[in-house]
């Protein structure tokens, strides 16, 4: 009884922070300005502008999500072979970024990517051509790494971890070579890690606008920042619900995935 | 059993919670007990100095709570729902007009407010356009949209100094320009460009402004609202669209101040004023009023105005300041460079939602 009680402020919490808004965001995005029901709202995904922006988002996240894992897979085996302190420290160098703030950091890459920026200004020292970096699908897919590649990395190098020394050497006694032990051994062990970085880094990426008004210069219109426009500019509380309802959708899939696939929780980063 | 204790609980404390804090607040906002002497203030960041509050704190014993936005349209549906019930709103001309025909606003009683007659006669006709008979707004700020240019890079280009909008689609700025992220700026270029008005509900004249933006998009560098500032100074991009208010921190922090141009272009633009309003649901108006006759004190309208350099209307304040910033033409323009600007108004959701689409059909593509 007394551990049951214990539950209350969190069941509080998630009442007042995760369900009512929840239940406000179906109510606008279900209901027009006079509050009456209609779905248009949801449906007007379809339009060209809204169908364009959320395959800009799908393709742009689908890329990141490539990147990162390709990126923390070798890190997380890296970090893994070594032992314990070495590798606990160079996790914690990775982390360290984290405690910044997501913004500043961004900013911080507006200010190396611009024009006049950091990394023209060493081209130029250089006698290099300057280059057009910034304002660029692929200054979006860089920010979206950048700020994402934690959440890969953490799910992976857990569940790696948990990976016995010993099944990797009995493949290895029975003369797997190092790539049949990846494919083989490495791999499906460690589908839960991979599968939760997939999601902890494709949703967000999904649905960000920060990263693309500031790296995008705003040029490029993602499905996060129509969403973002109906609500700080469009004052159509409206159709930014009902088209985040259908993120949610996406973001619902990923769910089911990691339910699919990681039922232990084993990857779960934090 | 115990589940029954557990979702009874889990439902009764909140309700407990909602009910406490609404009794407390409808005590606290009651009767005019000396406890409930309080001042909810809604304004745009970075829109007063803040030792302006503290003043009016010590000096009337009025608790302030402050807040503040970032967006008319952001403003917009939170007064418009109601949940906190501000005070005092500084909200712009085209938002103050939406907010009285949405029967959002409540008349001042100017006899609270003397220092009305600080206010610049002029500024009161201007305001006009969007609160006809004077009874619902307080110039606070006002200022206009021009086009900043970097007078060294446009000389690099070879491109004349522009003198207009359409300046703005010459080919040899490819990759130079930055606009103004907002709907209505955006579009006042295309509108005014073509010789239409900012204002214009005629959706042929808005899709021509439309096609236009779409046109220049390749030219542009990015879509911004405050970067600009930082942006031009750091030598960024050769012109950009930028509030005449920026124009003072931009003289005074950039080394090449005198380098960067403030320009308002021939076909006119937007002749922008903020004001104080008090929503009809406030709980302390003769609060707000003394809140706003305070900000019309001339000496406490050039604290304001020192540190958030948009243009003050306050007569008073403006005979205070030093000579050179009175002959500040980005700031206080000679009145025939305003002679084709326009006040932005509200044009009723219907249009707004045409501007709102063709905005994202500009952006997309």
């Amino acid at each position: 009884m007394n551990k049951k009680l214990l539950s209350g402020p969190y069941i509080l919490w998630m009442i007042g922070f995760t369900i009512i808004p929840l239940a406000l965001i179906v109510f606008y995005g279900l209901t027009d300005k006079s509050g009456a029901f209609t779905l248009a709202n949801v449906l007007s995904i379809s339009t060209p502008e809204h169908i364009k922006a959320l395959w800009l988002s799908l393709g742009l996240s689908f890329v990141s999500t490539i990147i990162c894992l390709v990126l923390a897979y070798p890190l997380a085996m890296i970090l893994r072979n070594r032992n314990v302190g070495s590798g606990s420290f160079i996790v914690f160098i990775f982390i360290l970024p984290m405690w910044m703030n997501f913004l500043l950091r961004t900013l911080a890459w507006q200010t190396l990517l611009e024009k006049a920026g950091v990394i023209n200004g060493i081209l130029g020292m250089l006698h290099l051509p300057k280059q057009n970096l910034i304002n660029t699908p692929g200054a979006i897919v860089l920010g979206m790494v950048y700020n994402f590649l934690p959440f890969m990395v953490l799910p992976i190098y857990n569940v790696l971890c948990k990976i016995d020394d010993n099944t990797i050497n009995a493949a290895r006694d029975l003369g797997a070579n190092f790539f049949q032990t990846l494919l083989w051994v490495w791999f499906p062990l460690s589908v839960p890690g991979i599968i939760s970085g997939i999601t902890m880094v494709f949703v967000p990426a999904l649905t960000t606008f920060v990263i693309s008004n500031l790296l995008g210069g705003s040029k490029i219109l993602l499905i996060g920042n129509v969403i973002e426009q109906e609500f700080t500019k469009g004052s159509n509380w409206n159709m930014g619900s009902g088209l985040s309802l259908v993120l949610m959708i996406f973001i619902l899939i990923s769910m089911a995935l990691i339910a699919k696939y990681d039922k232990n929780g084993e990857g779960s980063g934090f | 059993m115990k589940k029954l204790l557990l979702v009874t609980s889990a439902l009764t404390i909140p309700c407990l919670l909602l009910a406490g804090c609404g009794s407390s607040s409808s005590s606290s906002q009651g009767k005019d007990g000396s406890e409930d002497n309080k001042l909810y203030v809604y304004n745009w960041g970075e829109y007063i100095d803040e030792s302006v509050i503290d003043e009016f704190e010590k000096e009337t014993g009025i608790e302030v709570v402050y807040d503040m936005y970032e967006t008319n349209e952001e403003m917009f549906p939170v007064i418009e729902a109601g949940g906190i019930a501000y005070d005092a709103v500084c909200p712009s001309d085209f938002m103050i007009q939406k907010m009285r025909e949405h029967d959002l606003l409540a008349e001042i009683n100017f006899d609270n407010v003397p220092n009305l007659k600080e206010i610049d006669p002029l500024y009161l006709e201007l305001a006009q356009s969007f609160d006809p008979e004077n009874k619902y707004a307080v110039p606070y700020t006002w200022g206009t949209i021009g086009i900043l240019y970097n007078k060294e890079r446009l000389e690099e280009l070879g491109v004349e100094p522009p003198t207009k909008w359409s300046d703005l689609w010459d080919e040899r700025l490819d990759g130079e320009i930055l606009m103004q992220d907002s709907i209505r700026s955006a579009f006042m270029t295309g509108l005014k460009k073509n010789g239409y008005s900012m204002n214009s509900t005629n959706p042929d004249e808005i899709t021509k402004a439309k096609e236009d933006l779409i046109a220049q998009k390749p030219l542009v560098q990015a879509y911004v609202v405050d970067q600009v500032r930082d942006k031009m100074i750091g030598g960024e991009a050769a012109v950009g669209i930028i509030y005449s208010g920026e124009m003072l921190y931009i003289q005074n922090e950039a080394d090449e101040g005198d380098n960067l141009i403030y320009v308002i272009p021939e076909e006119g633009t937007d002749l922008f004023i903020d004001c104080w309003v008090i929503p009809k649901n406030a709980k302390h108006k003769e609060n707000a009023e003394k809140w706003i006759d305070f900000l019309c004190r001339p000496e406490i309208a050039k604290k304001n105005f020192e540190y958030i350099t948009y243009s003050t209307p306050n007569k008073g304040a403006f005979d205070l300041l030093d000579a050179d910033l009175q002959n500040n033409k980005a700031i206080f323009p000679d009145v025939d460079s305003l002679k084709n600007c326009e006040v932005l108004k509200y044009l009723g959701d219907e249009v707004d939602d045409l501007y709102n689409e063709a905005w994202k059909e500009v952006k997309s593509k």
